[in-house]
């Protein structure tokens, strides 16, 4: 190991006690050893993050990079066996939809098997557990890998008994059985032969016509737990001798406090240890209360800007860096939502690199139709009910964190270069936290607690941040915009399209200690690492930009705004939100402007016959071509879009009623059809598009982080409000198309663009006024509406 | 200061300051994980419990202001292996994501079947407005407050057949379809 002998020198004194020290033993002195900084330069795949290099390209999905059986599967010998996988659940049901892939293609029960998530120790490494890749990557490894093992037990089984080893059958409940009647255990077999081996291709997939388990509806594994007050989360993780930490920052990201009263906060009663290391400051107690007293002590401090710490750019108008609220709808003073022009002119002002998405610009038909529309979202919080928490130890010499990250391998890389222990010394083990939908505060945490745990050896340490904290210092889903111009000709084709996006990169997942907060807090600190766009076909600010429909002289540029004056992230869906919505708007825009339905003009431009029948599906289920006129309160809309053209299609439908004397939009019925490829649960599938549904329904129509001068100011949910009860639709349908044995496509991202589309277009079926600025909140359609 | 509290029908003595919310003693010296932080401002609900029966932020309740309180928590209504009517109904409509705020909903939810035979769906709507869920697993929530409704009635149905008790709960998957309607 290398690294840089300042960082060894500054950080002897960067951890400073209290009088009385750490634990019962006082003072103890904390090194941080030297740490390589290679890491921050691994390049992110996917959405971000830094996996593992194929080594098998000829194999499915995770197996291209860790080929082996037994990094999967293993068999005991009492015909149990344990399932591993480097993705873990965020509630998202991964955990259950996994069991099912392994219970199919080992046809055993699926009671009979463990799944072991992501752990650095003992599970492959297959990145990031995002961008609806978990069915893709280890669902699809585990689909094979189990095969492949069910194939060698057949074949043992064959062997021993002296038969062909086609003749040798499986039942459903993990035995082997031969034509003339003899049967043996999978563990029997299992015993006889080495899982070390790599993966075939070609194994057996079962047939579809005779799936036991994929394909119905097991009940969630997580969810007794969750409903009984079992330990369901890392929020509830219970280690001998564990102390808790609360982390002592500004308001929100960008700021510092000026001089917290540390020492009046060391005399406090059942505060153990005050840590520093540069400008990280966190206070450790015996118990979680006295901890946050201590922090809302520590808190009464004035604050001021921070140029050390991200963001590095300030916001040029009405955001976390710029001036004193410009562009604040809502009064400065307040921070009041931010307008689209400002927005806008915020995205506009920065430099920016054009990446070319798509051009087959060619000879232009006459236009009969031509608009031209921008469309604005503003930046969203993942809003994450639980605030976002770790458990670190370090004892022996190695530490151990519990993390809710989406990325636990990456929190092994970024925790190994923060506290300066070789690679082999830290071990990240996922535990389930509240709901991220993106990189929220979790890889933050993380790297907090183990900062302080290096501080107190053999004391584990929990640290939850408060709520203000996670509001005011996640990464948040990037502001963006874009800007459409379309042509239909005369004959109701679509003559000509251009897409223009503007927006910061959406990957900013730390594979480094520069990438979390601590790590910027450092002295030196790690900087910040500078922003990249991820590649098409996935995309980031791109995704989706290029439309699935054929149109002809198709144009679309990515204007990539590398410096981030808010710090941002990914949140679920990237930026389809925003292509989408900008894309099925347009069609809806065009549409009305030619009288042809809106339906009829996407069909008319959909080649993909699985797009087809998922809109199809949709319709028919909504009950499009019966549906009621917008009559001024009540409308109807519609959208699709496939996933980053490669993942799920998604197709809704909505119908809304306009209170026009508040200007409130209620959704009085849904119908979402989706097509996953083979839904390994298809509650799990509904489940998963009813919440996209109603969680984007909440984006699009009410949020919007409030910028104050010089910080976020929304820190609460009444300065972030979030859909409530009162304002859920009326009904929701999910229509899961069955795929027989296809390749999964992923789920959990696919209804956030169509969903905030088909809201738009409905408001227009009903009221004749377009929205196109995010959030289509019910202010600003009671403005467009006039008075009553 | 010691102070004893009730909770699920246990009598507690803790060595506390009297300040702590009642959130912090039930994680903390207590080891129930059910009441969630969320806010700590009672804004979210995620740490909701009863008490006298009626729902309250448990972030935002000192302890010093529940002795001689009954307190309950949703440990005090069932366990994974023999649920209460809420918790089944939620199983049986599969009615988490993350689930983070489900205990908070939970309780809830009991406390207005505690004081509501039938609840109508604008009742029940209206009831919940003061829990948020970020997931977007509503429209689930509300069928298993409503699924719980209905095995409640049938059970008193039932029991006053004679036929047999109220039914303790279905471990059934939700494999009807997914289907909503306002009742």
């Amino acid at each position: 190991m290398t690294g840089l002998p300042t960082r060894g020198a500054a950080a002897k004194d960067a951890t400073r006690l209290s009088r009385r020290g750490f634990l019962a033993g006082g003072a103890l002195v904390v090194s941080f050893a030297l740490a390589p900084r290679a890491f921050a330069q691994l390049a992110g795949g996917g959405e971000g993050g830094a996996g593992p290099a194929v080594v098998a390209p000829e194999l499915a999905g995770s197996l291209r990079t860790t080929p082996w059986l037994d990094a999967w599967i293993r068999i005991g010998a009492d015909g149990r066996a344990t399932v591993f996988t480097g993705k873990v659940e965020l509630g998202q049901g991964i955990r259950t939809a996994l069991l099912q892939v392994a219970a199919e293609e080992l046809d055993m029960p699926p009671a009979r098997i463990t799944l072991v998530t992501a752990d650095t120790d003992r599970t492959p490494d297959e990145g990031l557990t995002a961008g609806s890749h978990s069915m893709q990557d280890s669902g699809t490894a585990i689909r094979n890998a189990a095969a492949n093992v069910r194939m060698l037990l057949a074949q043992e089984a064959a062997r021993g008994w002296g038969v062909a080893a086609d003749t040798v059958a499986t039942g459903g409940d993990g035995m082997l059985r031969a034509a003339d009647g003899r049967s043996l255990g999978y563990g029997d077999a299992a015993a006889r032969l080495s899982l070390h081996v790599k993966a075939v291709p070609d194994a057996p997939l079962r047939d579809p016509a005779g799936y036991r388990t994929m394909g119905r509806d097991l009940p969630r594994i997580d969810i007794p737990a969750k409903l009984t007050g079992g330990a369901a989360y890392l929020h509830d993780l219970r280690l001998p001798g564990m102390l808790h930490a609360r982390v002592v920052r500004g308001p929100s990201v960008g700021t510092r406090l000026r001089e917290p009263d540390v020492a009046a906060v060391s005399r406090m009663p059942g505060v153990v240890g005050i840590v520093r290391r540069g400008a990280f400051l966190a206070v450790v107690a015996e118990r979680e209360w006295t901890a946050v007293q201590a922090l809302r002590h520590l808190q009464r401090a004035a604050y001021g800007r921070d140029a050390g710490t991200q963001p590095q750019e300030p916001l040029p108008a009405g955001g976390e860096g710029g001036g004193a609220g410009g562009g604040a709808e809502g009064g400065a003073e307040g921070g009041g939502p931010m307008s689209a022009d400002a927005i806008a002119a915020a995205l506009t002002a920065l430099p920016a690199r054009d990446i070319p998405i798509m051009d087959t610009r060619g000879p232009t038909g006459p236009a009969a139709h031509s608009v031209r529309a921008r469309y604005v979202r503003p930046w969203i919080s993942h809003g994450s009910i639980g605030p976002s928490c770790a458990v670190a130890l370090f004892e022996g010499g190695a530490m151990t964190v519990w993390t809710h990250s989406q990325g636990p391998f990456d929190v092994h890389r970024v925790v190994a270069e923060l506290v300066g222990l070789p690679p082999d010394k830290v071990r990240a083990i996922h535990a389930e936290g509240a709901g991220c939908y993106g990189q929220n505060g979790a890889d933050d945490v993380a790297a907090d607690a183990a900062v302080i745990a290096m501080a107190t050896p053999g004391r584990p340490i929990r640290l939850q941040w408060m709520r203000e904290q996670e509001f005011g210092w996640e990464p948040l889903g990037p502001g963006m915009m874009t800007q459409l111009e379309a042509a239909l000709g005369a004959d109701g084709r679509i003559v000509s399209w251009r897409h223009e996006v503007w927006s910061n990169p959406h990957n900013n997942r730390p594979v480094g200690a520069g990438g979390v907060l601590a790590g910027n807090e450092a002295d030196p600190p790690f900087p910040v690492p500078e922003g990249k766009p991820i590649p098409m076909p996935e995309g980031d600010g791109s995704r989706n930009s290029n439309p699935l429909y054929s149109f002809a002289n198709t144009h679309v540029v990515y204007h990539f705004i590398k410096d981030m004056p808010v710090r941002v992230s990914a949140l679920r869906s990237l930026g389809a939100h925003l292509n989408v919505f900008s894309i099925e708007s347009m069609l809806d825009e065009l549409a009305a402007a030619a009288n042809i339905d809106p339906l009829a003009l996407r069909l008319a431009h959909m080649e993909d016959q699985r797009a087809r029948e998922v809109m199809q599906r949709a319709a028919d289920g909504f009950g499009w071509g019966s549906r009621p006129k917008g009559d001024g309160r009540r409308g109807c809309g519609m959208a699709f879009a496939r996933y980053k053209n490669l993942g799920a299609y998604c197709a809704v439908a909505l119908e809304v009623e306009v209170d026009r004397e508040t200007g409130r939009v209620a959704i009085r019925r849904a119908v979402a059809a989706v097509d996953c490829g083979q839904p390994a649960s298809p509650d799990g599938v509904r489940n998963q598009i009813e919440g996209a549904l109603v969680q984007s329904f909440s984006w699009t129509s009410r949020e919007g982080m409030r910028f104050a001068g010089d910080r976020r100011a929304g820190f609460d949910w009444s300065s972030y409000p979030i859909l409530r009860f009162g304002d859920v639709p009326d009904a929701v349908e999910v229509l899961v198309m069955d795929r027989p044995g296809a390749p999964f496509l992923g789920t959990a991202e696919a209804a956030q663009g169509p969903t905030a589309a088909a809201l738009a277009n409905a408001i227009a079926d009903a009221t004749g006024i377009r929205l196109r600025d995010m959030p289509l909140s019910a202010d600003r359609l009671k403005a467009a509406l006039g008075p009553v | 200061m010691t102070v004893t509290l009730t909770i699920n029908g246990a009598a507690h003595r803790l060595e506390v300051d009297p300040s702590t919310p009642l959130l912090y003693v039930l994680r903390g010296e207590l080891a129930l994980n059910g009441a969630k932080y969320g806010c700590g401002l009672g804004q979210c609900g995620a740490c909701t419990v009863q008490i006298d029966g009626k729902a309250a932020f448990s972030c935002l309740t000192p302890v010093s202001a529940l002795e001689g309180r009954q307190i309950r928590t949703v440990e005090g209504l069932g366990t994974a292996e023999a649920p209460g009517l809420l918790q089944a109904a939620f199983e049986a409509e599969q009615a988490a994501q993350c689930g983070y705020c489900i205990a908070g909903m939970i309780m809830r939810a009991q406390a207005l079947l505690d004081r509501v035979a039938e609840p109508d769906e604008a009742q029940i709507r209206a009831h919940m407005q003061t829990n948020l869920c970020r997931c977007g697993t509503h429209m689930r929530i509300l069928r298993a407050i409503r699924r719980a409704v209905a095995m409640r009635k049938e059970g008193r149905k039932e029991a006053q057949k004679g036929t047999r008790d109220a039914p303790a709960g279905t471990r059934q998957a939700a494999a009807e379809p997914v289907r909503e309607a306002r009742p």
